[in-house]
């Protein structure tokens, strides 16, 4: 992070992802403090992603962000100590400030401005909160905290009267070298502290761990100024003074360290309990190996293992044999000297990450392609071997079945690399509901399930926007006003689930909302107003509930500005649509509303029906058929003078030749004993399309054709079929929707494609 | 195929010439990316008539230009013998569908010449220079010209 070579903006770059990391930590703490299963491990993880945001910020200059930053961390740190509640309200206004948080860094990315006006609100409840006293000072000093300090020269060496704030606010500082005074102290704790360069480096300041210190109990400080070399030779970046410290206190030792949790990893650190003079730690020549540090460090203060292997000079220096050996270690010292190059963002107790690696996109699109093409190679291979007749025993045989396996299996990782947890677009949600929720004056709660599930990255950037509109949709017409919740015997609090599963290879997503399930008589009645339905339609409860997805229809009596935007469900059927996926409700009157969203696992594989028109292969995506159909003789009724319509039972469908419609042939004189297709639209209504014969039902891998001849109508993609012939992939909806509709007209120019 | 001469002068540029309907025509060798068989394309539907459709060139979709019709010569009757050169513009890769390649010539860019302006011919503004080899003309093909993304209106 810190590496000069690098342009300042792949740092910037760099600093924003881990924000979003951070943002998420902080979202996931947030969510345990408010379902009440909070421990101090939980408001530390949100302390420290707030801090690190703030350090990284100050490292940039985003004044804003480490202002807003500083105050929620002022709050946070009053969490921590105790002196101010996380009640419900306040875990609130976390959430607010988290969300504003997450503005500002979006702003800052984007060189954008974030809605001052919001910010204002949510920094004055924070303020708030903080109470008016003793802050104003507080905040002086840590502003100057993420600036790299210099170090304070007059510690025994008599130059000049620099910048050392807070020296006389400590009692006995003397410049005594160590040797002197560590003496064991029976009742308290010695405590070595040498910073790293790189504590200061980060933003860090050894005297307000000092001040934590001092606030526990008494405090005998000695700092060590044995390293500090002559002034011509001094490098105002190095570290060289480390402190003795022995306190007197009642607190435990878990207490000490958390003093130095944000700098374990910055610093080499010995605790020595009271009472407990243990052996001097070895001298040692290797104080960075973490062999070393782990060395009877059972405790459970977690450090990262360096992540350089150049120990930095100080480290050495503080761990030559003299110095450490007067340092008497308690039976479970820890020692962490780690030169680690940034704030660990991730150093945490409880929930230690997996080692993950961050992979460019394109890189990893590359690969997918690339195993697309070994599927279709592999097809090939086991197609010509086909054609040779070899007995299915034989040794070709055998090894090309298990060829196709490990295909399988690699295309199978290989899509894994692509998913993502479905977390990140589930916390965003919990946001819209916040915001959606203090709009209509509701109170509602959002539940996630699942929120580890994997999909594929594209697919979960797709769904985000009829995820929201959804939400808004049932915090707005899904939960009832809280004055009819009570009535209707319901707590106050409406609830809001979203849950993500995979069943039977695919992604089910499921929004429910517990308010009143959809006012059917409403629905029908408006649909009729509206004239999208008959007005003596007699509709089951399903057909009715699949009302609210035909275009133009909205229920919101007033429109709010919520969710009633004259953008209605119809957006959010074909958005999902879009994606392969097929969106249902189901909806209790009373109870609540279920909308069911199914996605296919990857946007690279589809599930499609092969079929031939013309002497062209083409793959029709499965989740657009609804049914095939033979056409048979009374079925087909004349519509108009050139188009055609046929019977699926109750109902007409318009009669389209697929041939046709792409230009490939002249609308056929019968289409009697024709196969089609009834594909479904994304208003509800039906259309079939006459192809000549089905093949098969497959897996087909997705080629883009945008690269080579931009948008074909009617054809979404392009496939290679095991014969290595490209065969289109069509997109139905659009086909029907451009359709000509000629099934009659017996003369026509069109020439034959090919 | 460039082993011809290995050190190009900077006056001097490769061409690899081929013939499409009947016509001697060329191209720069350095947007040559490979010469294939004709095999038969996947038609896309709605697509302008010179436009053949889509083959499969190793995993990637390559649209396939029928040359000849889009010089206005007719639509190639393609047999065996017919030849794909893949063709890179920089921002596309391109197959285009010719009679046969004939060679490659290395010419000292004083050689050409610049086409004279003639409005009969709406195959012109494909030709951006003329040069002879031997006692033939040989028509120097302006790529991005012929290429479908740009003209696919125009067709």
């Amino acid at each position: 992070m810190m590496d000069e070579d690098d342009p300042m903006a792949e740092i910037r770059a760099s600093f924003f992802v881990e924000c979003e990391e951070l943002l998420e930590a902080l979202q996931d703490g947030l969510q345990i403090m408010d379902d009440g299963e909070a421990d101090d491990e939980t408001i530390n993880i949100v302390f420290r992603a707030v801090h690190s945001i703030k350090g990284g910020a100050g490292a940039f200059g985003l004044e804003d962000l480490v202002r807003f930053a500083h105050q929620f961390e002022s709050v946070l740190d009053g969490v921590r100590s105790g002196t101010i509640e996380a009640d419900r309200n306040a875990i609130s206004v976390f959430f607010q400030s988290g969300d504003i948080l997450g503005d500002l860094v979006r702003a800052a990315r984007d060189d954008d401005v974030a809605d001052d006006s919001r910010i204002q609100g949510v920094m004055s409840s924070l303020t708030a909160m903080l109470g008016a006293d003793a802050q104003e000072e507080e905040t002086e000093e840590e502003v100057s905290d993420f600036q790299p300090m210099g170090l304070s020269l007059d510690l025994g060496l008599d130059i000049g009267d620099n910048d050392a704030p807070a020296l006389p606010d400590l009692p006995d500082l003397d410049t005594t070298p160590p040797p002197a005074t560590t003496a064991v102290f029976e009742d308290g704790y010695t405590i070595h502290f040498l910073p790293d360069s790189s504590l200061y480096a980060s933003g860090n300041e050894p005297l307000h761990l000092l001040r934590l210190l001092r606030e526990m109990g008494d405090l005998d400080v000695t700092c060590d100024t044995s390293a500090l070399p002559s002034l011509s030779a001094l490098d105002e970046e190095k570290s060289y003074l480390s402190w003795t410290i022995h306190l007197t206190t009642d607190e435990d030792e878990d207490a000490v360290r958390d003093v130095f949790d944000f700098v374990a990893d910055l610093c080499t650190l010995t605790i020595t309990g009271p009472g407990k003079p243990g052996p001097g730690l070895p001298p040692t020549d290797a104080p960075s190996s973490p062999s070393t540090t782990n060395e009877g460090a059972t405790a459970d203060v977690s450090f990262n293992p360096p992540q350089d292997s150049d120990i930095s000079p100080e480290a050495s220096v503080a761990l030559k044999p003299d110095d450490v050996a007067d340092v008497k270690t308690a039976p479970a010292p820890v020692t962490s000297s780690a030169p680690a190059k940034k704030p660990a963002p991730s150093a945490s107790k409880s929930t230690k990450p997996r080692p993950t690696v961050r992979v460019d996109l394109e890189r990893i699109d590359r690969l997918v392609n690339l195993v697309g093409e070994l599927v279709i190679n592999q097809a090939m291979i086991s197609q010509s071997v086909m054609e040779t007749g070899l007995q299915t025993n034989s040794k070709v045989s055998e090894g090309l079945d298990e060829f196709m396996q490990l295909t399988r299996d690699i295309q199978d990782s290989v899509m894994m690399i692509r998913a993502q947890p479905v977390k990140s677009l589930f916390q965003r949600m919990s946001r819209i509901v916040r915001e959606a929720s203090s709009m209509v004056g509701k109170s509602v709660r959002l539940k996630t399930e699942g929120d580890a599930t994997e999909v594929d990255k594209t697919v979960i950037e797709r769904l985000a926007d009829p995820l929201t509109h959804m939400i808004r949709n049932a915090v707005d017409h899904g939960i009832e006003t809280p004055q009819d919740r009570i009535a209707a015997g319901k707590p106050e609090e409406g609830i809001v689930t979203l849950s993500a599963g995979h069943r039977s290879g695919r992604v089910i997503v499921e929004i429910s909302d517990d308010g009143a399930g959809i006012n059917r008589d409403r629905v029908l009645q408006i649909a009729i107003e509206k004239g999208l339905v008959p007005e003596n339609a007699q509709l089951s409860d399903s057909e009715i509930d699949n009302l609210l997805f035909m275009p133009g229809f909205s229920t919101a009596s007033e429109v709010s500005d919520l969710s009633g935007r004259g953008v209605g469900m119809d957006v959010v059927k074909s958005a999902i649509l879009a994606l392969g996926g097929r969106v249902t409700i189901q909806s209790n009157p009373g109870k609540g509303t279920v909308f069911t969203i199914s996605l296919p696992l990857t946007l690279a594989v589809l599930d499609g029906m092969v079929i031939d028109v013309s002497d062209q292969t083409l793959v029709v995506p499965l989740s657009t058929i609804t049914e095939t159909l033979t056409l048979m003789g009374p079925d087909i009724r004349a519509l108009g003078p050139q188009t055609n319509v046929i019977k699926v039972r109750d109902s007409f469908v318009p009669l389209l030749d697929l041939g046709f419609e792409l230009g490939f042939r002249s609308p056929l004189e019968s289409y009697v004993g024709s196969i089609a297709l009834l594909i479904a639209q994304e208003d509800g209504n039906h259309a079939a399309l006459v192809v000549d014969s089905i093949q098969d039902q497959r897996q087909v891998v997705i080629k883009g054709l945008q690269d080579t001849f931009g948008r074909v109508p009617g054809v979404a993609a392009a496939t290679i079929l095991g014969d290595g012939k490209i065969a289109l992939i069509l997109d139905p909806v659009d086909v029907v929707a451009n359709a000509d509709g000629r099934t009659r007209s017996l003369k026509s120019d069109l020439r034959l494609a090919g | 195929m460039t082993d011809t001469q290995t050190t190009i002068e900077p006056a001097e540029i490769e061409l690899l010439t081929f013939r499409v309907g009947g016509q001697e025509y060329a191209i720069d060798i350095m947007s040559v990316r490979e010469i294939r068989g004709w095999s038969k394309a996947t038609p896309l539907p709605h697509a302008p008539d010179f436009v053949r459709g889509v083959i499969n060139l190793r995993g990637t979709v390559l649209t396939i230009v029928d040359l000849a019709d889009r010089l206005g010569m007719g639509r190639t009757d393609t047999k065996e013998r017919n030849v794909i050169i893949v063709v890179h513009t920089g921002v596309e890769t391109v197959g285009l569908l010719v009679d046969a390649v004939s060679d490659i010539l290395a010419v000292n860019k004083s050689e050409l010449q610049p086409p004279p302006e003639m409005a009969a011919d709406n195959e012109q503004a494909f030709v951006s220079a003329l040069m002879i080899a031997g006692e033939r003309m040989v028509r120097i093909l302006a790529l991005t010209a012929a290429l479908p993304s740009e003209n696919t209106e125009a067709a």
